[in-house]
């Protein structure tokens, strides 16, 4: 009984996007489509909460872990929460003519498939599998990213194209490498490449091959990880953007990217004769922390100053994963859910405020807690939880990190505090101007359309004072086969 | 394998390399694609002659591939949108032939230095097309960084995907290799479509990309 729930809720999460994809492209009217869109994504979440206790049997091309389970029901409640936010943006863009009822119909059609995508990368156990679903949500981000085919929005999907392209040219190299290694001991064909056999196996594989592999996989899904130095797409494709694609990128496809990386990572740490990949991971993140921490100083466009915060923070990621061992990987794990939920969380309240304000220049954004006080507040609360302040779930994680960073390699510690400091200080700076002074304005917001935006943050609050211990013991349970 | 069978392997993989090493110095538009073409069709035969000694016949449709999409159909194509875009007269360098060529000869030295000793214990053959492989590759992203032009940055990543499909067929009963160059055909059409639409679309008077770069609006 169990394995047939398992293997309809996997088919329902799977086939709920795709033939929702087929659905949407059809239907003309707009009020429509999003309502369909909402309920699609609200029938994909079920379908990855059913997953999380009845598990199908694993075959040759899918799996369902521990580990992605935790990806696909973050994955799948942020899809669903920003259908519900894309619903009232979207409406606002008619209006104001920026978008026709033509190019929704194409925008909703690729929103479920870039669903569809994303959950087929995290359920596939064939690397190669993984490699063509990671493929295909690009190449639809990328021509979301240029839907108002504006100037700056082409520039940036183009940037995105190229740059995920080579990032895409490089991950395939590593996975023809891995292949190779496998190949000769688990012999040709499909096999080679089913990632729970690799995992498995890896003890006799070539470690020579093998880090080389790593080389190549790190350079090319630490792309569409955003990593610096690789990382120039991301703040463009983020401002340019329909915002609900800007929390789609920041809060799923992110994550995705750092899942595959995962998942070689664990197929590495079979082998005890290969370099640890740990130090690699550690030095890109740290990186793009430090980096990505002075870049948010001189940002003048909102939705570009919070992409260098998803820089810093999936380098935050990046260095715990890379750190390793029980409590880094717990932590890690728990600041990718919370920034998930923050990050979507604040660019709901910037999408709003774009469109109210009628521009994204921080500098001509002031009062907001005055103008739009629901709005001006929720914002400042995203904000404070992204800084990193106490009592939201984003302290938790980066506390436990920097502790037990100091615990390990106290150099490194005093490198990520720094990080930390910088971007706190440039989300302080910006956030003062956007959201208090005076002003004359007053904008008129629907409250059901903050309702995504307050749940996000409520959960993450939740999370900050009180993280239930079924979670807790979760995410442990997962932290100790990252290993 | 006989070693005329290998050293016909070596023939293809080689001239592959060498046939990127031309594209790396094509200064006018018109002899970039028929360059490019060229290279998609030693892709095809190198490509066909691996899937005649594996007897693997799901590589033939890979060759295929090459030969008809990207071989003719994509440079037919491109040869259209050059016209009409009226950037046939010269393509511009960023960094000079000969410091270029250099280079390039560098990255071939580094990728037979990096792949020959990790690939040790595989076969023979699989060591050297691996190399020739990453050479292509990397030979590709030489190309797509020294070029500013849109129409030559797509050609160079065409060339630097020749190199990866020619790395996934030398490793033997590779799955999924037909499906990845579909997939990577579908990109490229992607592409070449883009730069149609950006022309059509009249936004943009140069695909110059530094044209571009001027029009993002982060000013300080």
């Amino acid at each position: 009984m169990n394995v047939s729930v398992g293997t309809l809720a996997l088919a329902g999460l799977l086939g709920t996007p795709a033939i929702g994809a087929l659905l949407l492209a059809v239907i003309p009217t707009y009020r429509v489509a999003a309502v369909l869109n909402m309920i699609l994504c609200a029938l994909t979440l079920a379908s990855a909460a059913l997953l999380y206790s009845h598990r199908p049997e694993p075959s040759l091309y899918l799996l369902v872990d521990d580990l992605n389970t935790v990806f696909l029901i973050i994955g799948t409640l942020v899809g669903f929460t920003t259908s519900v936010f894309s619903a009232g943006y979207i409406a606002h863009e008619l209006q104001s003519r920026k978008l026709r009822s033509r190019d929704l119909r194409f925008y909703h059609a690729l929103y479920q498939f870039l669903m569809f995508a994303m959950d087929l990368a995290l359920v596939s156990n064939n690397i190669g599998l993984m490699w063509v679903a990671i493929e295909l949500a690009t190449l639809t981000t990328v021509v979301m990213v240029g839907i108002y085919r504006t100037n700056a929005a082409l520039e940036a999907s183009w940037k995105y194209f190229i740059l995920g392209s080579v990032g895409i040219g490089l991950a395939l190299f590593g996975t023809i490498l891995v292949y190779l290694a496998a190949q000769e001991r688990l012999g040709e064909g499909m096999v080679a490449m089913a990632w729970d056999r690799l995992a498995a196996n890896s003890a006799g594989f070539d470690p020579a091959l093998l880090n080389l592999s790593f080389v190549f996989l790190l350079l090319g899904y630490g792309t569409k990880v955003g990593l610096a130095p690789v990382h120039a797409w991301l703040p463009d494709a983020h401002a340019e953007g329909p915002t609900p694609i800007s929390a789609v990128l920041s809060g799923l496809l992110l994550n995705v990217a750092l899942f595959a990386l995962l998942r070689f990572r664990l197929i590495m740490a079979g082998n005890p004769a290969v370099l640890s990949p740990g130090p690699m991971m550690v030095t890109m993140g740290a990186l793009s922390l430090v980096f990505a921490g002075f870049m948010i100083y001189r940002r003048r466009d909102i939705k570009r100053m919070f992409a260098y915060s998803s820089i810093e923070h999936m380098g935050i990621i990046t260095l715990a994963f890379g750190l390793g061992g029980p409590l880094a990987n717990f932590a890690g794990l728990l600041h990718m859910a919370m920034h998930s939920l923050t990050k979507s969380a604040i660019f709901f309240g910037v999408g709003y405020t774009s469109q109210l304000e009628g521009t994204q220049h921080i500098a001509d954004i002031r009062g907001l807690t005055q103008s739009q006080p629901l709005l001006g507040w929720l914002l400042v609360i995203g904000v404070v939880a992204i800084a990193g302040l106490p009592p939201f779930g984003i302290f938790t994680s980066e506390f436990l990190l920097v502790t037990s960073t100091f615990a390990r390699a106290p150099w490194l510690a005093i490198l990520l505090v720094l990080g930390l400091m910088i971007a706190f200080s440039a989300l302080a700076l910006r956030l003062h101007g956007l959201a208090f002074g005076e002003t004359d304005k007053r904008h008129a917001l629907p409250a059901w359309r903050l309702a995504p935006m307050a749940l996000h943050l409520g959960l993450v609050a939740i999370a900050g004072i009180y993280l239930p211990i079924a979670v807790v013991a979760w995410f442990r349970h997962v932290a100790t086969q990252l290993g | 394998m006989t070693t005329l069978d290998s050293d016909i392997a070596h023939l293809l993989a080689g001239s592959l390399v060498l046939v990127s090493f031309l594209l790396l110095y094509q200064d006018r538009m018109f002899a970039l694609l028929n360059v490019f073409a060229l290279h998609a069709c030693v892709l095809a035969f190198s490509v066909a002659w691996q899937a005649h000694l594996q007897h693997a016949p799901h590589l033939f449709i890979t060759a295929l591939i090459a030969l008809l999409f990207k071989g003719m159909i994509i440079p037919a194509a491109l040869h259209r949108i050059v016209v009409r875009l009226g950037i046939h007269r010269t393509i511009e360098n960023v960094v000079s032939i000969g410091p270029t060529m250099l280079f390039g000869m560098g990255l071939v030295a580094l990728s037979v230095v990096v792949m020959l000793p990790v690939t040790q214990s595989a076969g023979a053959f699989v060591r050297e097309d691996l190399a020739f492989a990453l050479s292509v590759l990397l030979l590709g992203f030489l190309m797509m960084v020294t070029r500013r032009n849109a129409v030559s940055q797509v050609i160079g990543f065409m060339s630097l995907e020749n190199g990866l499909v020619l790395a996934a067929t030398g490793a033997r009963g590779m799955p999924l290799v037909v499906e990845i160059s579909v997939g990577f055909s579908v990109l490229i059409a992607f592409l070449v479509v883009g730069i149609f639409l950006f022309r059509i679309r009249e936004r943009f008077d140069t695909v110059d990309l530094q044209a571009l770069d001027m029009s993002r609006g982060e000013s300080e």
